[in-house]
């Protein structure tokens, strides 16, 4: 099994570098560069920044160069943030949106995970009725109005009460300023992973072992955890893999909202500005964190499952 | 002495298009050491009626009636109760020895859990018990075999592994539910001489719900026939056998295949549908299918009564039926 998870660490280098060349090319074929401001720069001056940034050496070259850096940890200078190397803000933003990405995360599996088993064993109740519709309502409210929803509830309307919330900005990580954008992140994920775990702990509920389990005079409790539960997070993990990765990298739409210095924020002001090596950065970061979530994804579906086993032949 | 005594059961499911009533008013006792064998096509209701004894109906079905197992009610017991009774004073075994089994559990923890939960024995005790109980439902390599998980194990060593964990705290009763329908005749066959070799044992009682009428014939000593969730008939297994009463019975020995039989095996099968259980017939359930139906079967539901040959039937021609 070990030889397997090897294999796929071997084979997430290649796939990687492949992500890094479409991306690069991909970049540098749309329209517009990064000196295309709204006033244009003198014909001399963007000669010399072209010069400088190497944008004028053959593209095949600029590819070249950039793998070299990459190799040594250097993600390139920034074309807009002048002073700025990638290596440099990503440094600076990324532990910013790890540190939402993470709350948020938490807080969308500690709330989700058990309001999804509470809603599956209350099936068709009313119980179950409510949670699956407030569910539902967090998955079709798109995060922007869910923010700004918040901004104005926080920030503006209770603003004279003990619940008043600051409605933007990051105050070096104060815990009030965290609080609505974890929240804003975490409420999407809460709703699916609710959906999720409700669909599939109902799904392992019918199981033939869950009856036996039940039918040996189990407590209710008992055969929930023990016996259901298992298989009922496989479909929550898979689901998580992925949505880990995003969430870590930092979302731009509420890293936007709440004017906070994370790595997503840099992602939507890189694509506008067509600043390549800082595009190319945050890209290169979330396809790694992907990858590397896959294979943690695959890694805990065989501590649920022992069926699941990882050999050669199925890779 | 009746261990198990089930007065008009019935049970429903509410379903997208309506009400099923899956089993309707089946009354049937168990007598201590006694093997009673529950027989009926795909879907006649031998399952659900002792699935609802158990309390363990889908969560879209109800059941009425009593289960009387000593002393109290099963089907108003709380969920308390009735943890104390199940795996305990009786214990089930499953169809499917690939699917009724926990997969990411290994066995010995299975059979461990249930030795901790009801006799409060310490880790060690349980295993040692479980280990034992193995043995004797003839697994070899017990040892090894307590620490696999099912899917490494074969359909008849899954079935053993059941048939020890529902023998484990010596249950008074034991429900198997088609405990050979899944695996292969060979392996059946063992299956079956180790339920009888539990049954003498342990003198516990047990429910054989089979759809094979020559594996009833070989360990049950009574036979209770169901139809579209109704028993039809009930009866000694000789007499069942040698003078079946219902036209049903008869048709479904007619089907079983014997060693002298001088069709040569052809296998036969009952002519017509089994039931659509929401869209019976009035009268008779079994009327569409019937060779001797009467004008007075499409009309009115005839009751279970005692007949010729000893045992009860639900047929005009069997007995009185009251006036027509
Ligand atoms: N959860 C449910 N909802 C609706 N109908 C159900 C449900 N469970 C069982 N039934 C119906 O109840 C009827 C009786 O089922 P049961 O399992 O008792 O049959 P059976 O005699 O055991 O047949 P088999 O030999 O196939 O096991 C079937 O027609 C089935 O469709
Ligand atoms: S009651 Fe009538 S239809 Fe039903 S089994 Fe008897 S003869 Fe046949
Ligand atoms: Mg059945």
């Amino acid at each position: 099994m070990w030889s397997y998870f090897a294999k796929r660490v071997a084979i997430g280098v290649p796939t990687l570098w492949a992500i890094i060349t479409v991306c690069f090319f991909l970049m540098r074929l749309t329209p517009g560069g990064p000196f295309d401001a709204e006033a244009p720069v003198p014909a001399d001056i963007l000669v010399n920044l072209r010069a400088r940034y190497h944008l004028d050496d053959p593209l095949w070259r600029q590819y070249l160069d950039y793998l070299v850096g990459l190799l040594h940890g250097d993600f390139g200078p920034s074309f807009k943030y002048r002073d700025f190397n990638v290596t440099g803000l990503i440094a600076q933003g990324l532990p910013v949106s790890l540190q939402n990405g993470f709350s948020a995360l938490l807080l969308a599996i500690v709330i989700g995970v058990p309001l999804g088993i509470f809603a599956a064993l209350a099936q068709n109740t009313r119980r179950d009725y409510i949670v699956s519709a407030a569910a539902m309502t967090g998955i079709v409210i798109p995060n922007f109005v869910m923010g700004q929803v918040l901004i104005l509830v926080f920030g503006v309307w209770l603003k004279d009460s003990v619940f008043h919330l600051p409605a933007g900005g990051w105050d070096d990580g104060a815990f009030p300023n965290r609080i609505l954008p974890v929240f804003c992140l975490a409420l999407p994920y809460i709703a699916y992973l609710v959906r999720i775990t409700r669909g599939s702990m109902i799904e392992a509920m019918r199981a033939n072992y869950v009856r036996t389990a039940r039918a040996k005079g189990l407590p209710f409790r008992l055969v929930v955890m023990r016996h259901a539960l298992n298989s009922a997070l496989i479909p929550v993990v898979t689901f998580l893999g992925p949505a880990t990765a995003f969430l870590l990298t930092g979302s731009m739409v509420v890293e936007t909202i709440f004017q906070i210095p994370g790595i997503g924020r840099y992602f939507v002001q890189g694509a506008l500005n067509r600043d390549y090596t800082l595009v190319m950065g945050v890209t290169i970061l979330s396809a790694a964190l992907i990858i590397a979530m896959n294979l943690l994804v695959d890694i805990i579906y065989s501590l649920l499952d022992p069926r699941v086993r990882y050999n050669e032949a199925r890779s | 002495m009746t261990v198990l005594d089930i007065r008009d059961l019935t049970v429903r499911f509410a379903t997208h298009d309506g009400e099923v009533a899956a089993v309707s008013n089946v009354s049937l006792s168990i007598a201590k050491g006694e093997c009673l064998g529950i027989v009926g096509e795909s879907g006649s209701g031998k399952s659900q009626t002792f699935l609802a004894a158990m309390g363990l109906l889908a969560p879209n079905g109800r059941a009425t009636g009593e289960v009387n197992f000593s002393g109290m009610n099963l089907l108003t017991a709380g969920e308390k109760a009735l943890n104390s009774v199940r795996g305990n004073k009786v214990s089930m075994i499953f169809q499917d020895p690939m699917t009724s089994l926990t997969p990411h559990m290994k066995v010995g923890r299975q059979l461990a859990e249930v030795l901790v939960r009801h006799r409060g024995l310490s880790a060690a005790d349980a295993r040692a018990q479980s280990i034992a109980m193995l043995k004797r439902v003839q697994i070899p390599e017990a040892e090894r075999r307590f620490e696999a998980y099912p899917h490494e194990l074969s359909g008849g060593l899954r079935q053993r592994v059941m048939i020890a964990m529902a023998l484990l705290c010596a249950p008074e009763l034991i429900i198997a539910d088609e405990p050979t329908t899944a695996l292969d005749v060979t392996v059946q066959a063992q299956i079956l001489d180790l339920i009888r070799i539990a049954k003498d044992e342990t003198n516990a009682a047990i429910v054989l719900i089979t759809h094979d009428l020559g594996v009833v014939a070989g360990l049950a000593d009574r036979v209770a026939v169901m139809y579209a969730g109704r028993i039809v008939e009930v009866g000694d297994v000789r007499q069942i056998f040698k003078a079946p009463q219902h036209p049903y019975t008869k048709g479904l020995l007619a089907c079983t295949p014997r060693l002298d039989d001088e069709t040569g095996g052809a296998l036969l099968t009952i002519p017509g549908q089994p039931p659509n259980l929401q869209r019976l017939p009035p009268g008779c359930a079994f009327n569409p299918r019937c060779a001797y139906v009467m004008e007075r079967c499409l009309r009115e539901r005839p009751a279970l009564l005692p007949d010729a040959a000893g045992g009860l039937s639900a047929c005009f021609l069997t007995n009185a039926q009251g006036a027509p």
